[in-house]
């Protein structure tokens, strides 16, 4: 049976109630009709850990000390008050292998002249770096916003031909992904690599391209729902307001700019959607700005923007189903907010991240966890140690072993599949599901393994977990049936059965053995003056990263 | 309506037997001796390979209208292949290909080639996610499915799927894709069908996780999908590298691996089909298709980034199709390319081509008839940037010829398969009664004989010859959408008038279509 069906069918009217209770009573829970009011239930563990789970790459346990203790309110504004400064910019990791002649081994290519000799290195210094800012992420919701952008404003760095307008590219997503959509919007339109990536440089009034006029429409403002009704004429007369933005390729780096003898100065007619807007023909240098800001402006009246871009939102934060109650309680709500807003960001997703729908029990622990949510936020939970950032040879190549993964995984971060992002942020039915398959589920769990067990090994360094960083963090360490709960309820969004938490202690406690054994195995491996510290260290680490291993292997953990 | 109601609603009415089965429980019905021929009946064996062109490929630059020279040239005249540069088949009709799929043509010639002309489908859309969902999923313009078409078919011939799976009858993957994901084509009412494999000798094995049932939320749900996708990979990794290891491949024609993602794809599926797996379908794709810019080289149009498509295109199939023969599947084992739309009549300003609607599909096999189904796109003599092809088939009617003359699938199977509605079947496979022969030589059994006025002011007339049956007149216009049916009745043998008003229509080129059974004649009519 059709799953919404069951439910509408075996549900009560409107229940706006709710079980608060912990994870484990999850029969108790019955789907409610919450929207997006303020959150006013209890705001304790099980809630922060929710809310920072769906706002961060992984949850460091100092992430959590962090928060803990604050309202609701200030966690959620200090998870939007985001840095300003922009990350530093990728270097030179490539010097032993090939002679940039512009750019020094270790500083940063991205001023430089453009030389195709290395540019198939610079390529991979920025995919590389583009990771490691994730991996890095300070403790907001800046990276995962910069990440739904990038799959929202959706290029592939490597049909790019210069990687220095890759890195620009990321600077736009960085400075405005907690601004305002319009400027965001506008950022992307003529942005270089944008520009590059749908044609934009070669829509001209001789010879107009649509390609980025219908991605403006389709996927990057109105979607392309039921209530999304712009015509293929709309299209073509969208195309003739953008022609004239090209590429100087001749600046360090390359950058926008608009060609005015190639601008279509006509007037621009659209249809009955747009209110039968005509955007009037202008010339001169500055026609292109006045017609872009005219164009956005239509754009930005029409409804659906904010309801595609708060569905949008709902379904990388929230859960990817929709129905009917989500669209009337929240989206169309949401919406309101953020036309209010003008548009802003930030205020979209305070209302979101502080209501009562979002922390409904009903929604938590049901996003399946994207590959870099799973691989870096693993990278985070353990605190894995990369190299310093002065040994940049060796960083970039734990970078890229992190980027490679997400690749095999289905997430090439800088190279989504095409335009339109990741299928599983917008394909119906599957959606989140389609992160997983016989392909890349065993490739998940191999991640974690590789560098629990075996490490990623370059030259002398070894990335490889240190077990005791995470664990040392936890409450009562020393007691087996506390330190699987702590793991568990840091490290899984719900919690697990009897069969397997015994499971895991028999990890800890190999035959049933007494629960002191492992208290004394712990105290030895802490203390380096005991006696069997030694051995103690050594088999306790083991038994540690089986632990760990078998919790990253249980399917509760692909779920935020 | 939800998709599965649907679909069970549309079963119900047409008394399909394997969707009652299940509406009464089909597990007592496990071993009757009805459902065992249902699951077996004539199908064991039977492999279909769908190769994705994905991004819309160039129809006009891979099945060129040989006869549509002049007008060609005044349309895309920067991306034209050179006439004498075509690669001719062997009974000459007015199309030949690109110069770069050498590979296809000698199956043409060889007899293994079906090539269906301007395929699409009604009020054709331009966005390559809405398009792309269209052909997978086999739904109308308008509409939005979340079952594939392939999903529908196996759903109703592995009912239950995945429950109790894999079974004595059926113990491998229902459907694999060679890649990272697997597509909307494979997903079911509940599931998807398909199993996603990039290299069928290693897997890893995953834990074997509880089976306690999970809670009926969201959370819950998502829960039990992982299990059930851990719990699958496990059971099928071992069949799947049992059969790459028993199995082979035997043509040297395939390029060096690692540098033909195409040909490496169908290396794997020949392996997997020679080592005994059942799996009826397999997907594999070639993307780089969306040739907006550099489609040719501008000083040769033969080479550029199209034409290496075209090259990794036809050399893999020949291969693969060498590899079939050698290893004695021929007879087991066709293929489907298809792309989610053509491009434009008219080529841009940076040697490439925007967006379009029809194009041709191609299957091959020892099982096809050889030939070229349907006529040659009409292009008009004065090409603007809108004008599209309109088009002569239905997609749905290739799948329902897939379906019906190679999987054997009876009607009403075929039709809840399409999602309740009923598509022609076209002479693509020998086992069709219709004959490839009669689409060769159109004129003498249907023309369009003048349309005068033409260009039309205010009204022209048609005038047409048929031979008996019913035939349909209509009206596309140029971006590919029906403005109007001017017959659609039965006809006697001769030749007939019928006016025109193009009165209210905006000024441009239109496409007038006649139709009789599965044949098609197009011509440009220009409206001022």
């Amino acid at each position: 049976m059709d799953r919404t069906a069951f439910f509408e069918s075996i549900l009560p009217a409107s229940p706006k109630t709710q079980s608060s209770n912990e994870a484990g009573k999850k029969s108790l829970m019955r789907r409610t009709n919450t929207g997006i009011s303020a959150y006013t239930g209890t705001f304790a563990k099980d809630e922060l850990m929710h809310l920072l789970r769906r706002t961060l790459f992984g949850v460091k346990v100092s992430d959590y000390n962090l928060y803990k203790g604050k309202t609701l309110e200030q966690v959620v504004d200090a998870l939007l008050n985001v840095s300003t400064t922009l990350p530093n910019p990728p270097i030179n990791n490539y010097g032993n292998l090939v002679n940039d002649p512009n750019v020094p081994y270790g500083s940063t290519w991205v001023n430089a002249a453009l030389d195709p000799a290395v540019e198939p290195y610079r390529k991979g210094s920025v995919k590389s770096w583009f990771w490691g800012q994730m991996v890095t992420q300070s403790p907001d919701i800046q990276a995962k916003m910069v990440l739904f952008w990038h799959n929202h404003f959706a290029l592939q760095f490597l049909e790019i031909p210069d990687s220095r307008a890759c890195y620009v590219y990321t600077k736009v997503l960085y400075t405005h992904a907690l601004g305002n959509l319009k400027d965001l919007t506008r950022a992307i339109t003529i942005d270089p690599a944008m520009l590059f990536y749908l044609n934009g440089r070669l829509n001209t009034k001789k010879a107009p391209d649509e390609n980025y006029a219908r991605e403006l429409q389709e996927l990057f403002t109105l979607g392309k729902g039921p209530n999304s009704k712009y015509t293929e004429d709309d299209v073509k007369a969208m195309a003739r307001v953008l022609t004239g933005w090209s590429i100087n390729p001749l600046t360090n780096p390359f950058s926008t700019a608009f060609v005015s003898v190639n601008h279509d100065s006509s007037d621009k007619q659209f249809s009955s959607f747009y209110g039968n807007t005509v955007i009037k023909g202008q010339t001169g240098i500055n026609a292109g700005n006045t017609e872009l800001d005219d164009l956005l402006t239509m754009i930005f009246k029409v409804d659906e923007v904010a309801l595609f871009l708060c569905r949008k939102l709902y379904e990388y934060f929230v859960y990817y189903e929709i129905d009917d109650t989500v669209e009337t309680n929240v989206i169309v709500p949401l919406a309101k907010v953020f036309r209010d807003s003008g548009y802003s960001i930030k205020a979209v997703l305070k209302t979101l991240l502080m209501s009562e729908h979002f922390f409904d029990t009903w929604n938590r622990a049901c996003v399946i966890k994207d590959p870099l949510t799973q691989q870096v936020g693993f990278c985070r939970e353990m605190e894995l140690k990369f190299p310093s950032s002065s040994d940049y040879f060796l960083l970039y190549q734990m970078y890229q072993m992190g980027m490679n993964f997400g690749q095999l995984t289905q997430l090439n971060l800088g190279d989504p599949p095409n335009v339109a992002g990741w299928p599983a942020w917008y394909q119906k039915p599957l959606f989140h599901r389609s992160w997983i398959n016989s392909d890349t589920l065993p490739k998940r769990n191999q991640f974690t393994d590789y560098l629990l067990f075996i490490g990623h090994k370059v030259g002398t360094y070894t990335l490889l977990v240190d077990p005791w960083i995470f664990t040392k963090q936890l409450t009562n360490p020393g007691k087996a049936d506390d330190l699987i709960a702590a793991c568990v309820s840091h490290l899984l969004p719900m919690s697990i059965n009897a069969t397997q938490t015994a499971s895991l202690k028999e990890i800890l406690l190999p035959g049933g053995i007494p629960d002191y054994n492992w208290s004394d195995e712990y105290r030895a491996a802490t203390d380096p003056s005991d006696p069997n510290y030694t051995t103690a260290l050594s088999t306790a680490t083991v038994k540690l990263r089986y632990l760990l291993k078998s919790i990253m292997n249980l399917s509760e953990y692909q779920l935020s | 309506m939800k998709r599965r109601s649907f679909f069970k609603a549309s079963a119900a009415a047409g008394t399909v037997l394997p969707l009652t089965l299940n509406g009464m429980g089909v597990k007592t019905f496990e071993d009757s001796p009805l459902l065992q021929s249902l699951g077996r009946r004539g199908t064991d064996g039977k492999v279909l390979v769908i190769i994705n062109l994905s991004g819309g490929n160039d129809g006009l630059n891979t099945l060129i209208p040989i006869d549509q020279y002049s007008n060609l040239s005044k349309a895309r005249n920067n991306i034209l292949i050179p006439e004498d540069k075509v690669l001719p088949f062997w009974n000459k009709p007015a199309a030949g290909l690109h110069p770069k799929l050498s590979g296809m043509r000698d199956l043409y010639n060889n007899g293994m080639l079906s090539a269906i002309q301007a395929v699409g489908y009604p009020n054709p859309n331009y966005s390559h996610f809405r398009s792309t969902d269209i052909w997978m999923s086999g739904s109308d313009s308008n509409e939005s499915w979340t079952t594939g078409w392939m999903g529908r078919y196996l759903d109703g011939k592995y009912t239950g799927y995945p429950k109790g799976y894999p079974t004595t009858a059926m113990p491998d993957p229902l459907a694999i894709q060679i890649g990272q994901m697997v597509s909307l084509a494979f997903m079911g009412p509940e599931v998807n069908m398909g199993m996603a494999i990039t290299d069928p000798t290693t897997f890893y094995n995953l834990a074997n996780g509880t089976t306690d049932p999970t809670s009926n939320t969201p959370a819950g749900n998502e829960l039990a999908f992982l299990r059930l996708m851990a719990q699958q990979t496990n059971q099928y990794a071992t069949v799947i590298q049992n059969a790459a290891a028993k199995g082979s491949n035997k043509s040297t024609k395939y390029p060096t691996g690692g540098r033909q993602p195409l040909a490496d794809q169908l290396k794997i599926v020949a392996k997997l089909i020679s080592g005994g797996l059942k799996t009826p379908v397999y997907m594999v794709s070639l993307g780089g298709f969306d040739t907006h810019s550099e489609q040719v080289d501008s000083a040769d149009h033969t080479i550029g980034g199209h034409a290496t498509l075209m090259q990794q295109l036809g050399d893999a199939i020949a291969a693969f199709q060498d590899d079939i023969k050698l290893l004695g599947l021929e007879d087991r084992v066709v293929g489907m390319t298809f792309s989610e739309f053509g491009r434009r009549v008219m080529s841009n300003a940076s040697n490439g081509t925007d967006h379009g609607a029809a194009a041709p599909m191609f299957v091959f096999g020892k099982a096809v008839q050889n030939g070229v189904i349907g006529a040659n796109p009409t292009i008009p003599s004065t090409v603007t940037v809108n004008d599209n092809l309109p088009m002569q088939y239905d997609f749905r009617q290739v799948y329902a010829s897939v379906l019906t003359d190679w999987f054997e699938l009876p009607a009403a199977e075929v039709k809840v398969a399409m999602g309740g509605k009923d598509f022609n079947t076209l002479p693509i496979f020998k086992s069709n009664k219709a004959r490839v022969e009669d689409y060769i030589d159109l004129v003498s059994r249907i023309a369009l004989n003048k349309i005068y006025p033409n260009p039309a002011v205010d009204k022209t007339q048609i005038s047409y010859f048929t031979e008996s049956g019913n035939v349909k007149l209509s009206v596309f216009d140029a971006s590919g959408q029906l403005v109007r049916i001017l017959k659609d009745e039965w006809h006697g043998h001769g030749t007939y008038v019928v006016d025109f008003d193009v009165v209210g229509l905006r000024s441009g080129n239109y496409y007038v279509q006649l139709a009789q059974g599965e044949k098609r004649i197009t011509e440009v009519l220009l409206v001022q």
